[in-house]
């Protein structure tokens, strides 16, 4: 592989047309999309919620509803940041050929990847704070610390639209996106804390989800859903944040190289 | 005159496979410069390392003045490109994939928008304004392609065959526009699959094939320097048989293709009056064109 592939990221503010382009194609289709960002994450919140909730006392140390809800805003993130950048990322790298018209014009790959990244990263702010909305007028958060939750889809966002890049740089075809979700997304969202606390697990598996992005982000939604300052906040946040800025890397090296032909 | 594409031993390998093999290139400013060659010659990949989107294996290329991949960006400032795929921008009306693009630029909304009117109107797509991309045909575009390319104004357009798959009306229409586009004085690098349309358009041509340049010219000099000037086509169930007994007597080269048999010629009178009197043979007389040179230097056989 040619070293050039290696450089760091070249960053400039070119990318903002990009996402500009993004923003109109979404206003475009917002009705349907802000509804499809929330009717899985609710109807899943509120069926477990009130269904388990009535048989579960509480849970750490809070309704089922309420810890269920920190955990559905943080899924949802991920889903919305997820599919973007898989799906739609692909499509527009390889089925509609936006990024090539793109990169004839002074844009750089660079910006073309890392406004993919912040794309996406704003359809998971887009998701988290309708999820939230619904949250707040169920009353089952009160606090103002929730407001956190805002910047902390922002962040998750960026970490799995990262993530998720990578797929999108080695997919040969959108058949290839059901291993990611089947053996990243659905394990994470089983393991990490969204309807139970990973304490429950067996410790090996406990040290699994601790490795995996959405436990750090579950562990700083959950206190601060709640008005609490998250225990390790910094760590957690570090995390997320050397997912999304290595993930981004690498995402990049293998964009560059796939697109060298 | 000033080379505003310029390349010295350009050379590119993928796994092995030597794609362009030591290319020199010098386009000059005004010229319409026509790339030629069967598919997997090097064309596109001999473009998209004169655009700067991919760096040479060993070679340079200046691109305005400035060396490229390093300062492709700056370059392509004032470069449009037509791709060979349409690009498109299917979720956007006409009007706003020129909108969008010009923004890649660095230009303003309110530049853009004073743009927009005589974009649409050299492509014939005024009434068009606010259609949707999948609504318009295929030749509408190919047209706002090339009026996307424009967008910002650019002093070298580049394009990759252009009019390929485009009905008859839809390519008389882009020729036009291209020859427009020449008169203004802007400097246009087009590959083409049609010879018609290389012959038609292009100042200079290049002939491409492995990797290299084997031929370049104006289309007149590339047929005086290649080829006998007449050529007779010789049709008909028997006319291998002829080729074999008759052909070498009156034509200094000739090659059977199937039932037709391609005789070039200095001077045609002998072979067509002893064609006239064979009753089983059908023929055509022609003066000499780019497609014989093309088939001459590239050869028959099928490259994919």
């Amino acid at each position: 592989m040619s070293t050039q592939y290696f450089a760091l990221p070249r960053l400039s503010l070119r990318f903002f047309p990009i996402w500009r382009r993004h923003w109109l194609v979404w206003k475009k289709i917002a009705a349907p999309s802000i509804l499809g960002h929330l009717a899985d994450p609710v109807i899943y919140m509120l069926g477990l919620g009130y269904g388990l909730g009535s048989l579960l006392p509480e849970m750490g140390g809070m309704s089922y509803m309420a810890f269920l809800a920190a955990g559905t805003v943080c899924y949802s993130t991920m889903n919305s940041a997820s599919f973007e950048a898989l799906y739609s990322g692909f499509a527009r790298m390889h089925e509609q050929r936006t990024w090539e018209a793109i990169l004839n014009t002074p844009v750089s790959l660079d910006d073309v990847v890392l406004s993919e990244i912040l794309w996406a990263a704003t359809k998971s702010l887009m998701s988290g704070t309708a999820v939230l909305a619904v949250i707040w007028i169920l009353g089952l958060s009160n606090s103002l610390m929730s407001l956190w939750m805002i910047p902390l889809a922002l962040l998750i966002g960026l970490a799995f639209a990262a993530i998720g890049l990578i797929m999108t740089a080695l997919a040969p075809a959108y058949d290839f996106f059901m291993y990611y979700f089947t053996l990243v997304i659905t394990p994470m969202m089983l393991l990490c804390g969204v309807f139970f606390p990973v304490t429950q697990l067996p410790e090996s598996m406990q040290l699994v989800a601790g490795a995996l992005p959405l436990t750090h982000a579950i562990d700083l939604a959950r206190p601060l859903m709640s008005g609490a300052v998250p225990p390790q906040a910094l760590t957690h946040i570090a995390v997320l944040l050397a997912y999304a800025l290595v993930s981004f890397y690498v995402s990049l090296v293998l964009f560059r190289r796939r697109l060298s032909r | 005159m000033s080379a505003v594409i310029r390349a010295t031993g350009l050379q590119k390998s993928y796994g092995g496979n030597r794609v362009v093999d030591g290319l020199d290139l010098s386009i000059h400013r005004g010229e319409c410069f026509g790339l030629l060659g069967p598919n997997g010659a090097g064309k596109t990949t001999t473009l998209r390392m004169l655009l700067g989107l991919i760096a040479p294996d060993a070679g340079t290329a200046m691109l305005l003045d400035l060396p490229v991949p390093q300062a492709a960006r700056e370059a392509r400032i004032r470069v449009g490109v037509v791709p060979q795929m349409d690009n498109l921008d299917p979720d956007f009306t006409v009007a706003e994939n020129l909108l969008v693009y010009g923004r890649y630029f660095g230009m303003q909304d309110s530049e853009i928008e004073a743009r927009i009117p005589s974009l649409l109107e050299f492509a014939s797509l005024t009434s068009k304004r606010d259609a949707k991309v999948p609504t318009l045909s295929g030749g509408m575009k190919r047209r706002l392609t090339l009026a996307r390319a424009l967008v910002n104004d650019p002093d070298v357009i580049f394009l990759d065959e252009p009019t390929t798959g485009l009905d008859p009306q839809a390519r008389h229409l882009i020729w036009q526009r291209l020859r427009e586009l020449t008169q203004q004085g802007k400097t246009l690098l087009l590959t083409t699959h049609f010879m018609d349309e290389a012959e038609r358009l292009c100042h200079r041509l290049g002939v491409m094939d492995n990797g290299k340049l084997i031929s370049q010219g104006t289309p007149r000099e590339l047929i005086e320097q290649n080829i006998e000037p007449q050529v007779v086509e010789v049709f008909g169930e028997t006319s291998g048989q002829w080729a074999n007994e008759h052909a070498a007597k009156f034509a200094q080269r000739f090659e059977v293709s199937g039932e037709s048999v391609f005789c070039y010629v200095q001077n045609a009178q002998p072979l067509v009056a002893h064609l006239q009197a064979q009753n089983e043979l059908r023929y055509l007389h022609r003066p000499a064109n780019l497609e014989d040179v093309f088939l001459k230097l590239t050869g028959r056989e099928m490259r994919d």
